[in-house]
């Protein structure tokens, strides 16, 4: 039997890609959103926090989530392992950059993996002290916060330099990765045609610089708060 | 002009290449770049040296068949032209000029810089065409084609199957060439009939020959000969999903 | 021995093909099975006709000496394809057409194929469309034409500039359908070397794969040359590189007569040679013509001034431009025939007015038609071809008009072939622009092609039936036969003896020379002097290269300079031949222009009482003169008189 188009066509591939991108795409402009809500107000904020805590709607979203991103990391080695063969044995000895096509879209697995080492440091950084913690039916996290003040977490995390430095480095790694990402899906899904591309690629730089704007504001702010 | 010339020489497909420098001398500006290599090899065998190899046929840009890799670019230097309409006025005196065959796997080097392109064949044979037999069709004018279907059918059609798309990619893909003949013929009521049978046949067949997978870099519009576009990459994938998601 | 049979049928001019259909013999679905057919070349002719024996059944065995059958050299043709559709309403019609291409070809075809031609024509276009083939078209969706030389109305179809493109990928598109059904096998890079002739019956071909330089065997119950021209005698022509006229020569050599080697078509509109290290010329499509104005300037001083760089054609005022077709053809203007055209810019650059440094080069003008439908009009229609003449010549034709000079283009001549499109030997057949048959002595633009997918699509497919019908008890052709034996070993032979000479000079070399004396002496204005001239330097030529060539490399592997050697072989007999038919035709037309033979406003003189024949040469052995036969030409239905573009 043939395996289904999505694991057999190269075109099925990308649309695997496509698809696990965009979701994840909605998943962090929420994030984004959520994290706005921190600049506002800490209650409302930890009201979020709560929600989002140990309750089984939540813990199915981060599973499908988490496979998602192993889905979309997974497909992505595979994708770069199976280009390379295809490349073939010998390169170029030289090789010059191709005018009008962006760094960020012949960098997209590195990009991934730096985007994959600043979630690994986020999930310890954040996840570890609050949902985990619940789940593991713990009331007090390492820090001695409750798991469920997420603005308190957020204002001790981002007080540290250190911190701030590598989630700009990781915002900016994720911003190079959706400039590319998000028009990207739109065309391997086949949703664009001649008039739309420039449009569809205008309108995912805004979404990208829009969504990573927010998370770098709410780092920033925090930040200079911690030294005010 | 002067010039220094490195260039990729390979007995057979089997043996192992590697570069050799060789110069020019006298070319004048107005010289064509092939015709460059011209001189080289009449330079060469004077010199009992074997000329290098070289696939070249039309030499006004229509044929697809010159398809060297100049200074780490497909077709060299220049936007949307083919290495034959690639002139020395390109480059400076004294210049040293890298050329290489296209690389991929897909594209085995037959000797020197001549490269096996028969899997642009396969594809198109796999389904690249409209299946009416010779004989026995309507009048010419029967079906009226909106006039910006036509000429966006006709910018895909340009296509010469040079293979610089393929050349250019860093993942080896081909998904330009065949989308180039899958969004031509899709965009014509004569092409829609078979176009998802069209869509998957080729898809598969591009696939199985070990072509890469497209990651919308956009390298091979930028360096495409006839400059079409990947916009058509998406019609491709949408008329292979489709196709897939109606099975 | 062959005989000259034209096998025209009888009746009235336009019944002939109908009823010729009618009386040939079929061969029925099971028996076409069993039968094999070898085509040489994929061009719209080869590509045509191998998909469409392909569909009927046949066994076929399609050959091209590139890496694919798409890069056949009608894939350069720029402007367009003739039928009489009549979709403008111009009063065209089948029979305008024939007499268009009758009067074209200045009354040296035969009318029969020339009507069947005009006729099968509008289902050529049908055929395209039906492939895919994106044809221009208007805003309602209907298809637009364009006018093209030597025609009144406008009844060419066309696709951008690359119309020769679009209706060759309709054609190798059809082939690849049956390639992949498995009734066509097709064998790139591989170059037919021999025919070989069996009970004086064509039965297959030696070919040699091009990338390992093996021999291979071919057997076959029909052969059919589909290789196209042999401009490349000329060295620097409009043809691809390796377009060679070898395949067709094999066919001489082998006993199929050859017509009309002497007609050469000159294109008029082709950019002009820069030097010496030149080595293709690049044509500009003649429906540039529609709206291109060509002149050149009336005062001396103007000429110099722009020779020296001190004036640009821009600062020209119109009162002191001669659009000299203009003037001397009102009728027709700008769109007299090709040959018309060349001459007429021949007779200017010869009176010292040439435009370039080597004088030999005039304008083709926009500046009328940019200011009447402004420049984006221009772009739409032409946008491709200014491109591709900025790209070669760094300048831009929207500012400062293009110069144009005549250039080899296409060969009217080519191996004789009866109705049936059937060589003087048995089973070979020859279409396309590898034969004679249907452009006289001068082709008219935009109709190449039509002859190309006519003879494919609709007229070989039916006339092979009448041949292979008595073919159906044939076995499989064996090719251990002492024939195939005695064709290879001869091959072999001169392959060695080639690589053996290793003298000092290239095959380029000699190209170049041959080049020269063809253009000097048998080019555009021939001479009782010039063609005896050349048919001394070209056997003179012929043994220096066989005393003093040096070709590098091995047979047994990929090596282009042995592939150039063969065909230039090849040339070098050609060129003569092409020569001695010149020097035999004491009269001007089309293409053949003799300086002895015009009218006193320079236009040609033709001998219709003593020259309305096709001249047919057979082969004698090589340092051999061929023997000339004559097909007398009947003309029932278009009287021949002087050519008229003026009113």
């Amino acid at each position: 039997m043939k395996p289904p188009f999505i694991i057999g066509s190269s075109v099925g591939r990308k649309f695997v890609m496509s698809i696990s991108g965009a979701a994840l795409v909605l998943f962090v402009s929420f994030h984004a959103v959520m994290n706005a809500i921190a600049l506002i107000s800490a209650d409302a904020y930890n009201w979020v926090c709560a929600v989002l805590g140990a309750n089984w709607y939540a813990l199915v979203a981060t599973m499908g989530l988490a496979a998602l991103v192993f889905v979309h990391i997974a497909y992505g080695v595979w994708l770069t392992l199976q280009n390379r063969k295809a490349r073939g044995s010998i390169r170029y000895a030289v090789s010059k950059p191709n005018e009008g096509v962006a760094w960020s879209s012949k960098n997209m697995l590195v990009l991934g993996l730096v985007v994959l080492g600043g979630l690994c440091v986020h999930l310890t950084h954040f996840w570890a002290k609050m949902q985990l913690v619940e789940v593991m039916g713990e009331h007090v996290n390492s820090l001695g916060l409750s798991p469920q003040d997420g603005a308190a977490l957020i204002a001790f995390t981002f007080s540290k330099w250190y911190n701030v430095l590598i989630y700009l480095v990781w915002f900016a790694a994720m911003w190079l990765h959706l400039t590319h990402g998000v028009w990207s899906m739109f065309q391997s899904s086949g949703v664009s045609n001649q008039t739309w591309l420039p449009r569809i690629k205008r309108i995912g730089n805004w979404w990208a610089t829009i969504v990573m704007g927010l998370f770098a504001l709410v780092v920033i702010v925090f930040y200079i708060k911690s030294l005010i | 002009m002067n010039l220094t010339l490195k260039i990729w020489r390979q007995k057979n497909a089997k043996a192992k290449g590697a570069f050799e420098t060789y110069n020019v001398e006298g070319i004048s500006p107005d010289t064509s770049f092939l015709e460059m290599l011209d001189i080289l090899n009449n330079k060469l065998i004077h010199e009992g040296k074997e000329p290098v190899a070289f696939d070249h046929d039309c030499r006004e840009g229509i044929c697809g068949m010159c398809s060297l890799y100049i200074n780490g670019k497909a077709h060299g230097p220049d936007s949307e032209i083919t290495t034959c309409q690639l002139h020395m006025r390109k480059f400076k005196d004294g210049d040293t000029i890298t050329i290489e065959p296209w690389r991929s796997a897909a594209f085995p080097v037959v000797r020197d810089l001549v490269v096996e392109r028969q899997a642009f064949d396969k594809i198109l044979q796999a389904g690249g065409f409209v299946s009416v037999n010779t004989g026995g069709v309507p009048d010419a004018n029967s079906i009226p084609i909106p006039k910006p279907d036509a000429d966006e059918s006709m910018d895909a059609a340009a296509c010469i199957g040079c293979g610089a798309c393929v050349a250019t990619c860093k993942n080896g893909s081909a998904m330009l060439f065949v989308a180039a003949r899958v969004s031509s013929l899709a965009k014509l009521p004569q092409g829609k009939v078979e176009a998802a049978r069209r869509a998957k046949a080729m898809v598969a067949k591009m696939d199985e020959l070990g072509f890469g997978n497209c990651t919308n870099t956009g390298a091979c519009q930028a360096e495409c000969p006839k400059g079409i576009s990947i916009a058509h990459i998406a019609r491709l994938n949408r008329e292979f999903l489709s196709a897939k998601f109606k099975d | 021995m062959a005989t000259l049979d034209s096998k025209v049928p009888a009746g009235q001019l336009e019944n002939k093909w109908g009823a010729h259909k009618a009386a040939i013999k079929v061969v029925s679905p099971g028996n076409k099975r069993k039968l094999d057919i070898i085509v040489i070349g994929t061009g719209l002719g080869g590509g045509a006709a191998a998909a469409s024996l392909g569909e009927l059944g046949y066994n076929v065995k399609v050959f091209c000496i590139s890496d694919s059958p798409r890069r056949a050299h009608s894939i350069a043709a720029q402007g367009g394809i003739n039928a009489a559709k009549n979709y403008q309403n111009d009063n065209d019609s089948v029979f305008r057409l024939f007499y268009d291409t009758i009067k074209g070809g200045d009354y040296r075809a035969r009318e029969a194929n020339v009507y069947r031609l005009a006729e099968v024509a509008n289902s050529i276009i049908d055929q395209c469309v039906a492939q895919g083939v994106p044809f221009a078209r208007e805003y309602g969706g209907l298809l637009d034409n364009r006018s093209f030389g030597g025609a009144q109305v406008s009844r060419t179809f066309y696709a951008r500039g690359q119309t020769g493109q679009q209706l060759l990928l309709g054609a190798y598109a059809a082939l690849n359908r049956q390639v992949a059904k498995g009734s066509v096998k097709s064998y790139p890079r591989h170059e037919m070397l021999d025919i070989v002739v069996e009970d004086g019956e064509a039965r297959g071909i030696i070919a040699r794969n091009l990338v390992t330089g093996e021999m291979e065997r071919f057997g076959a119950h029909a052969v059919v040359i589909a290789s196209g021209g042999y401009g490349n005698v000329f060295f620097l022509s409009t043809n691809a590189m390796n377009s060679n006229g070898s395949a067709a020569f094999q066919c001489y050599r082998k006993g199929a007569w050859f017509a009309n080697p002497c007609f050469t078509q000159i294109h008029p509109t082709c950019i002009p040679v820069h030097g010496d290290q030149q080595s293709k010329l690049t044509l500009m499509s003649e429906s540039l013509r529609n709206d291109g104005r060509i002149w050149v300037p009336k005062k001396m001083e103007d000429v110099k001034a722009i020779r020296s760089g001190a004036k640009k054609a821009s600062d020209i005022e119109e009162k002191d431009r001669d659009y000299y077709l203009e003037r001397r053809y009102p009728a027709f203007g700008n769109l007299v025939p090709r040959d018309v055209a060349s001459r007429a810019a021949k007779e200017r650059c010869d009176a010292g007015y040439g435009v370039n440094e080597t004088g030999l080069a005039v304008f083709l003008d926009f500046k009328t038609a940019i200011e009447r439908l402004g420049a984006d009009v221009i772009r739409a229609r032409y946008g491709n071809l200014f491109q591709m003449y900025e790209k070669i010549t760094d300048v831009d034709p929207y500012k400062e008009p293009m110069m144009i000079y005549p250039a080899v283009h296409y060969t009217m001549g080519g191996i004789w072939v009866d109705y049936n499109l059937m060589t003087t030997i048995p089973g070979l057949y020859a279409i396309g622009e590898a034969n004679f048959s249907d452009h006289g002595a001068n082709r008219l633009g935009a109709s190449a092609l039509m002859q190309g997918l006519a003879d494919g699509y609709f007229v070989l497919p039916y006339t092979i039936g009448d041949y292979l019908s008595k073919k159906i008890q044939a076995p499989k052709v064996a090719t251990d036969t002492a024939a195939f034996d005695e064709a290879e070993k001869a091959i072999r032979e001169k392959i060695d003896k080639l690589l053996a000479i290793k003298g000092k000079h290239t095959v380029d070399e000699f190209h170049k020379k041959l080049g020269n004396v063809m253009w000097e002496d048998v080019g555009m204005a021939r001479s009782k002097e010039s063609l005896e001239r050349a048919i001394v330097e070209i056997a003179k030529l012929r043994k220096d290269f066989w005393k003093d060539v040096y070709v590098p490399g091995e047979n047994g592997e990929f090596n282009q300079e042995v592939e150039k050697a063969l065909r230039l072989v090849d040339f070098l007999e050609l060129g003569e031949l092409m020569a001695r038919d010149a020097l035999n035709r004491n009269e001007s037309c089309g293409g053949h222009f003799r300086v002895e033979y015009q009218t006193p406003e320079g236009e040609a003189l033709r001998d219709d009482k003593n020259y309305a024949y096709v001249a047919v040469w057979e082969y004698k052995g090589p340092d051999h003169e061929p023997t000339l036969h004559k097909e007398e030409l009947h003309f029932e239905v278009a009287h021949p008189a002087q050519r008229n573009y003026k009113d």
